[in-house]
């Protein structure tokens, strides 16, 4: 059995309380997502534990259900991201020649602009629903997954072994998932893990900009921008959505870091 | 500022001790992946002491603690490792736990280094000549232009082309070879008391080797510097000591003079390291039908604008050894890409048992690949880091044999013990192996798919001699037992010598050189053939001046 | 000509051609996707004639590819059009808002690059010990959090509990410096912390890569002092990782600058580019795209261009 480092082992908790929290939002919020049971900004209390928002809806509630939609995103796009750019970079990795100059200046090009802006002027013309958004973050990221996967699948064909299974005559199935595959699975977990931060803070950014996630529904970024405007009167209701939005973001970034790390102490790990 | 004060050219007489090294115990912290770190002890109880003007040799495997031994004269630990007891005394002066400001007047000054790298030893953004003279100008108190006189003095003695100019470059701009000469120039440059030279030659070709070892003897021998001349090679260090250490797991094994060592070793340790490398092995005369013939092979990589192989004919006898033997840029490891269809030839064609192979891997039957095998000089990454030793010879067996289940395993227990290897070795991963444990396991591999032809690239290059011996030895075992033949590729005279039947010498892409091991090896020679042989060292006293005196082809200058 | 300007010239033109692409890209994005500018624009109960109108107007009738080269020669010009809202000329209310941003990131970049630099260089010289290991945690911290949050942390903190700064960034022609100043201290707290993070992580791993290197070795085996060490070898090697590092950094900036304005309400760039987003005012956000995307390519083509100059196997070719 392995040893867990404590950071990890933290990182591991958290990341599952905010999963479970997602999936069983319906049971654990105490109101209604859109209800108004209270006052206006109302301090926390028995009944509210978290106060009520800007119009005195239960924040808690609203903090439980816009975790859902705010990780549900997240992780439809990383899948997007992943499955389009793992595809891709293994095919130009494998296959090299022009298909691979063709991806990778494709990729060049998209990489030049600043995802955030890219995303923001595609925006300006798309209807700003949930599949859009998840479609729009989901490619532009794929170019950072296809760049990484070309990355690990190119150093992996090089090697002498993938050479010995050629000229074993074995095929292109073989080669990519017995002898490639195996060997990019770690750095790619990882990754996945770093992507997966990388989403969460990127429809937070763009439903804070109003321009993700709209009203009435509400992701964590959402309900920062609902209560902003709180700050200047001193109520701190819209920060308790921007420390889950980096306590996920944290938790999650440490589990990626202890997988990287084994993946790179297995590597060297000579008996 | 008493890190520029001028020090003493020397303290000590001729024929007096310099270094008196006693009880020195080294050790390091090692952080296994997933477990507390560890403390090791890397050297231990080691004692050395050496007089003014003498080269002392300290010779081992990898992992015998050299290196460290020899930088500890500087009091320097690299990487973390820690000098943990025993005295080190220079000049008098007990250096182990002396403060920074003593060694620093120490190091680059009385006692100076050679790495085996130059190439990454050098500032790569800075002169080679103001790296050279950097100590010299800054402790020794000398001018500049003084400096430079002596460095190009330095440079002309140790044979650099160009010694007036050659300082004006950046490291990269120089060769291998001449870089490690520079780095021996700016060894001596600040009149040291003592160099220490950490396998200088050992990562440069053998007809270059052998220049750069006679450049560094003579240097020795006209500043009168004392030495610790620290290599893997006992034939390299057997030309340039006078005395020897051998050292194998961080302790002592022997010490004495060159001739005792070499001549009349005590140890069984440093006989089987004298011993090294003379298997016996008759040559078998060429018999039957050839099973390999290469005819008129010309090949280039896409790109290049010469051709790395022109027209090249060899063949091999079944149950025999041919072995292609060339310096890095030869050509013989494209002649086995060539041969296993990796690199389509430009012209030319190979033939397999009788029948014409295709020229590109996609080509070939299934027959075709099992029959002709391959094994890798590194065999850390010839095998899938994810597989155990089981999936890794059992593939081909289900592969090409269909095999499956317990008769599958039953195939790998047998291999396992035809390699020398127990079963218990079935379920291991390659990290859990040796380097001499790897190589078995990639022979058994080739072995599963019961070729006719082993194509063998440098497949002891990487290992230690001791266990390459190992490798050579199961090798020939392998071939009496299953009459494979193979075409072993290394630029290794004594390999050469030890395992083929026949041989071929490449130069520049062309066969320089083709027949029967006893004709390829008898006299009369042509130049390069010449040069190639007489480069290689033998391990006997006064073989390298013999060799400088009587060689006709000039090396190329690397 | 010498090698390396033939880099230097090769890689400017590359950045060049990249820029252009950019730009197909950018005018592709608004006008090939299934969206009907007009459409959006007039909301789902125009009438068809509206639709038509508004289509003419706009020059959508036209080929998409004489509107791209329409569009990219007026911006050659400094001519970026007119905002669809309001009819104000693009490059007009664009080039104070833009003066504003530079003015902004600028100070941000004078606090973080010598503060990242300083503390990567502690980081290295404490390599594994607490220092080093409070740096990446902090590094970690900071890298995880959105900059809204830090925004609101500091505005939260500083602006409305202590009164310290104003919690709006309000600047406007004839303010003192130090009025400036003043008003935009929280937004460049806010930024530094952004890049700093990044910066001094991949300063500590570019220092480290050189100190770990055989040449610093051989000048510590030399008996060299740690000054000369470092002055003399392994400064010269690791200054173009460091500023590769510096000027990716900038260019990161210049997108956390969208956000920060927004937060703090500052008439620059990113607020100017999220209100016409959600204006849906297409030129506006075509113009400010290739904006950000020209600043972007521009510091990555710098990056590239520095490494190339202080790399010596190209400075002095064999």
């Amino acid at each position: 059995m392995m040893r867990i480092p404590l950071s990890a082992l933290i990182g591991l908790i958290l990341t599952s309380v905010y999963f479970l929290a997602a999936i069983f939002a319906g049971w654990l919020a105490p109101y209604g997502m859109a209800e108004v049971v209270g006052d206006v900004w109302e301090p926390s209390s028995a009944e509210h534990w978290l106060g009520t928002d800007s119009i005195g809806r239960d924040l808690l509630t609203r903090m439980i259900y816009g975790g859902q939609i705010t990780i549900f995103v997240a992780t439809a796009a990383t899948i997007l991201s992943f499955v389009t750019g793992s595809i891709l970079g293994f095919t130009a990795a494998v296959a090299g020649g022009w298909v691979d100059q063709a991806l990778s200046r494709m990729v060049d090009l998209i990489m030049s602009i600043p995802a955030l802006i890219f995303a923001l002027v595609v925006l300006s013309v798309m209807p700003v629903t949930m599949p859009v958004l998840i479609a729009v973050m989901g490619l532009i990221e794929s170019t950072r997954v296809f760049r990484l996967s070309r990355a690990v699948a190119a150093d992996i064909v090089v090697m002498d072994y993938v050479e010995a299974a050629r000229l074993r005559g074995e095929g292109s199935a073989w080669v990519i998932f017995r002898e490639i595959l195996p060997n990019a699975l770690s750095p790619l977990v990882a990754e996945a893990g770093l992507r997966f931060i990388f989403m969460v803070l990127f429809i937070s950014t763009l439903s804070f900009l109003g321009l993700g996630v709209q009203p009435p529904l509400a992701d964590w970024g959402g309900i920062v921008k609902e209560n902003k405007e709180g700050i200047v009167y001193g109520i701190a209701a819209a920060l308790y959505p921007a420390v889950a939005i980096a306590t996920l973001a944290i938790s999650v970034n440490l589990v990626a870091d202890w997988i990287l790390n084994r993946t790179t102490s297995l590597k060297g790990g000579r008996g | 500022m008493n890190d520029d004060e001028i020090v003493p050219v020397s303290h000590v007489a001729e024929g007096e001790t310099l270094l008196e090294i006693t009880g020195l115990r080294i050790e390091a912290t090692a952080y296994p992946p997933g477990e507390p770190p560890q403390e090791i002890v890397i050297v231990d109880g080691v004692s050395l002491s050496l007089k003014k003007g003498k080269v002392l040799g300290l010779i081992g495997e990898s992992g015998a603690g050299k290196s460290t031994i020899g930088l500890s004269s500087m009091a320097y630990g690299r990487g973390g490792v820690r000098l943990t007891a025993g005295d080190i005394v220079l000049n008098g002066q007990e250096i182990r736990a002396a403060g920074p400001g003593v060694l620093r007047r120490l190091r680059g000054k009385v006692v100076t280094y050679v790495a085996q790298s130059a190439a990454a030893s050098f500032n790569p953004s800075r002169k080679l000549m103001d790296q050279v003279i950097e100590t010299t100008v800054a402790a020794r108190g000398v001018s500049r232009s003084q400096a430079e006189a002596r460095a190009v003095t330095l440079f002309r003695k140790l044979g650099l082309p160009d010694p007036e100019r050659i300082g004006k470059r950046y490291p990269h701009q120089v060769s291998g070879g001449q870089l490690q000469r520079v780095m021996t120039a700016m060894a001596l440059c600040p009149e040291p008391e003592l160099v220490i030279f950490d396998e200088p030659t050992t990562a440069l070709d053998v007809t270059t080797q052998i220049d750069v070892l006679a450049a560094i003897k003579e240097a020795i021998a006209d500043t009168g510097v004392a030495a610790l001349y620290i290599t893997h090679d006992l034939a390299v260090v057997a030309q340039v000591s006078d005395e020897i250490m051998v050292l194998r797991h961080g302790k002592m094994v022997e010490h004495g003079t060159t001739d005792q060592i070499i001549n009349a070793p005590r140890e069984n340790y440093t006989r089987d390291l004298v011993s090294v490398r003379s298997i016996d092995h008759e040559e078998k005369a060429p018999v039957g039908e050839t099973v390999l013939k290469v005819e008129g092979i010309t090949a280039r990589y896409s790109g290049l604008k010469r051709d790395i192989l022109s027209d090249v004919s060899v063949a091999l006898h079944p149950g025999q050894t041919l072995a292609v033997v060339g310096e890095s840029g030869s050509g013989k490891s494209t002649l086995a890409r060539v041969i296993t269809g990796l690199l389509p030839p430009s012209a030319g064609k190979v033939t397999f048992s009788g029948r014409e192979l295709s020229p590109a891997l996609n080509g070939r039957s299934r027959d075709d690949l099992r029959e002709l095998q391959m094994i890798y000089q590194m065999a850390d990454v010839a095998m899938n880091p994810r597989q155990t030793v089981k999936t890794i010879i059992g593939r081909p067996l289900e592969f090409y044999f269909g095999m499956k289940g317990k008769q599958r395993d039953a195939r790998v227990a047998e291999l396992l013990e035809e390699i020398e290897l127990g079963q218990g070795f079935a379920d291991r991963y390659p990290a859990e192996l040796s380097g001499g444990q790897k190589q078995r396991v990639c022979i058994a591999r080739a072995l599963a798919a019961e070729p006719k032809v082993i194509i063998c690239d440098e497949v002891t290059s990487a290992l230690d001699p001791l266990v390459a011996d190992g490798i050579l030895k199961l090798l020939l075992k392998l071939q009496r037992e299953e009459d494979v033949a193979y075409l072993f590729i290394t630029h290794d005279i004594a390999t050469v010598r030890a395992i083929a039947d026949s041989i071929a010498v490449m130069y520049q892409g062309k066969v320089q050189r083709y027949g029967p091991k006893s004709e390829v090896l008898a006299p009369p020679f042509d130049a390069y053939t010449d040069l190639l042989l007489s480069s290689v060292p033998e391990m006997r006293l006064g073989w390298l001046e013999e060799v400088v005196e009587n060689r006709r082809m000039e090396s190329a200058g690397h | 000509m010498h090698p390396i300007l033939k880099f230097v010239a090769q890689r400017i033109a590359l950045g060049l051609v990249l820029l252009l692409a950019a730009s197909v890209l950018i005018f592709a994005g608004t006008q090939i996707l299934p969206g009907d500018v007009a459409q959006s624009i007039l909301g789902q109960s125009a009438t068809e004639t509206a639709l038509a109108n508004l289509r003419a107007e706009l020059g959508l009738n036209e080929p998409v590819v004489s509107r791209y080269f329409a569009w990219l020669g007026g911006a050659l010009q400094g001519d970026l059009g007119t905002a669809l809202t309001n009819g104000q000329d693009i490059a007009d209310a664009m080039s104070r808002r833009l003066g504003n941003t530079l003015f902004l990131a600028g100070w941000a970049a004078l606090i973080s690059v010598p503060l990242a630099i300083i503390l990567g260089l502690i980081a290295v010289r404490y390599n594994g010990r607490w220092p080093d290991r409070l740096i990446s945690a902090v590094t970690l911290a900071t890298v995880s959090v959105p900059e809204f949050l830090l925004g609101y942390i500091v505005m939260f903190y500083l602006a409305v509990q202590f009164r310290w700064f104003p919690s709006v960034s309000t600047v406007y022609d004839g303010m003192t410096l130090g009025a400036k100043l003043n008003a935009i201290a929280l937004p460049v707290m806010v930024l530094v912390m952004v890049v700093l993070g990044h910066m001094m992580r991949m300063t500590r791993a570019a220092i480290l890569n050189v100190m770990q290197s055989a040449y610093v070795e051989t000048a510590e085996l030399k008996g060299l002092r740690p000054f000369t060490i470092i002055w003399k070898h392994a400064f010269p090697n690791a200054i173009a990782p460091v500023v590769n590092v510096v000027m990716l950094n900038m260019a990161y900036l210049v997108v956390g600058v969208v956000v920060v304005e927004v937060v703090f309400v500052y008439p620059g760039m990113g607020q100017y580019l999220v209100d016409h987003v959600a204006k849906r005012d297409v030129p506006v956000v075509q113009a400010c795209g290739l904006v950000f995307a020209a600043i972007y390519i521009g510091f990555n083509i710098l990056a590239d261009v520095i490494a190339i100059v202080a790399n010596p196997r190209l400075r002095h070719p064999r």
